[in-house]
């Protein structure tokens, strides 16, 4: 197979998927926006564990080190990161509303009181049903 | 969890040191690893945990909503003021070299300027996340009582 | 809570891999802010969710295939830490050699993020601030009588 050298990627790769599980499958909002940070929390294994040398250090120039790790993936991801945090608070936000306006955050009981008609719950994935008429 | 007296003791003596921490990693972010991003949210963090402690309103009283929005505003305007600077001082928008004589001093002083401007805006963003997700419970049984009143 | 364990532990994870700043900045805003927010929220709906209807393989199925795809592409990506990987032989070497002598100061992530790459850490700010203002727009307004349907939901505790 392809080898030991490979084992991180399997890592960010079982981690995404398992976010990516957690978007699609539940329907519990405050859940699909956790299953959002799992995955962005594993793109970002991926980018820092690509830009690591093995025997080097943390790139911050001091005495007696020679080999540092590659800073461009830090950047990036320090970037990546509070970006992260701000989609979830706004994404939370939404949810806060959403839960205020219809009484729930479950997906397939979002159902506009006005009409009663219930578009009936598949099992499977419910997450082209969220649309508020907010 | 103003009445929980170990909670207490051990908060007034660490949310003094987070903030000093804070400014330690803001200022010092050129020599280890640190800069506005973590030192801003680090700060926030120890607002928040002096409001879980002593309460929302007695945070309030530290820094206040209006305070919060303001330094939101003003650490992106600081930034964007240091690239005009650059401009108005005969370079390019962001460009450092113009603010200062040796090109070292100018290229420090510029990113510690820029990195505080962040810092700020982090900061106080992270607070203002934190305000307006924790009064929506208080808003929402006020709204309620109101209701069955 | 298993959210702000997993944050500690990748923030853990990234020490270990040499990354100082992203350390520190997942631990600060993962296993703090975001898990802040998560509880606040979590507050206003209720800690459990309702059981899901039945078993979602669809959903399964499609993850395991999209998972086997991406780890058979990953045959290809280049080993893990080699010295000689494509990603550090084209522009990180300029930066490594050339950061003390252009800005002066040691921290080279600092250094690109602040001074090499600043408009980008401007865009950053911009899209906090945005974030802010967002959060500022959506719950200002107060809450509305609420409808009659909120029923707490029992049984499965997930957190």
């Amino acid at each position: 197979m392809a080898g030991l050298g490979h084992f991180n990627y399997w890592v960010v790769v079982i981690l995404m998927m398992i976010g990516f599980y957690a978007v699609i499958a539940r329907g519990n909002m405050v859940k699909k926006i956790m299953g959002l940070n799992l995955f962005q929390t594993s793109v970002f294994i991926m980018f820092i564990s690509a830009g690591k040398i093995i025997g080097g250090s943390t790139p911050v120039l001091r005495e007696g080190v020679t080999v540092y790790s590659n800073p461009l993936p830090h950047v990036l991801i320090l970037t990546a990161i509070v970006v992260g945090v701000a989609t979830t608070a706004v994404g939370l936000a939404l949810a806060v509303r959403i839960l205020e306006a219809y009484g729930t955050i479950e997906d397939d009981e979002l159902i506009d009181p006005a009409e009663q008609s219930p578009d009936e719950t598949q099992p499977g994935m419910s997450s082209g049903k969220g649309d508020t008429s907010a | 969890m103003r009445t929980n007296g170990i909670l207490r003791v051990i908060a007034r003596f660490l949310i003094p040191l987070i903030m000093l921490f804070a400014l330690y990693i803001q200022f010092h972010g050129e020599y280890s690893p640190g800069g506005g991003f973590q030192a801003g949210v680090v700060f926030a963090a120890a607002w928040i945990l002096f409001a879980l402690i002593y309460g929302l309103d007695a945070a309030l009283e530290v820094i206040p909503e209006r305070a919060q929005f303001v330094l939101a505003c003003l650490g992106v305007l600081l930034y964007c003021f240091v690239g005009l600077l650059g401009v108005i001082l005969g370079g390019r928008f962001l460009d450092f070299r113009p603010l200062l004589d040796s090109p070292h001093a100018a290229q420090q002083t510029g990113i510690v300027a820029v990195e505080f401007g962040v810092g700020v805006t982090v900061a106080a963003c992270a607070m203002l996340f934190f305000t307006f997700f924790a009064r929506r419970k208080r808003e929402i049984d006020a709204a309620e009582a109101g209701d069955d009143a | 809570m298993l959210f702000a364990i997993y944050s500690l532990l990748s923030a853990g994870l990234f020490a270990v891999l040499d990354a100082g700043d992203v350390a520190l900045t997942e631990a600060a805003v993962g296993a703090g802010i975001s898990t802040i927010l998560f509880l606040a929220v979590l507050t206003l709906a209720g800690r459990e969710e309702r059981p899901t209807r039945g078993k979602n393989r669809l959903a399964l199925a499609v993850v395991v295939v999209t998972g086997a795809c991406l780890i058979y592409a990953a045959g290809d990506l280049p080993d893990f830490g080699e010295a000689d990987n494509p990603v550090q032989v084209h522009v990180a070497p300029y930066y490594i050699e050339q950061t003390y002598a252009d800005m002066g100061i040691p921290n080279m992530v600092a250094a690109v993020l602040a001074g090499y790459r600043s408009i980008d850490t401007m865009g950053e700010a911009f899209v906090i601030l945005t974030a802010g203002l967002g959060v500022v727009a959506l719950l200002s307004v107060p809450p509305r009588r609420r409808r009659r349907k909120h029923k707490p939901t029992q049984t499965e505790d997930d957190s």
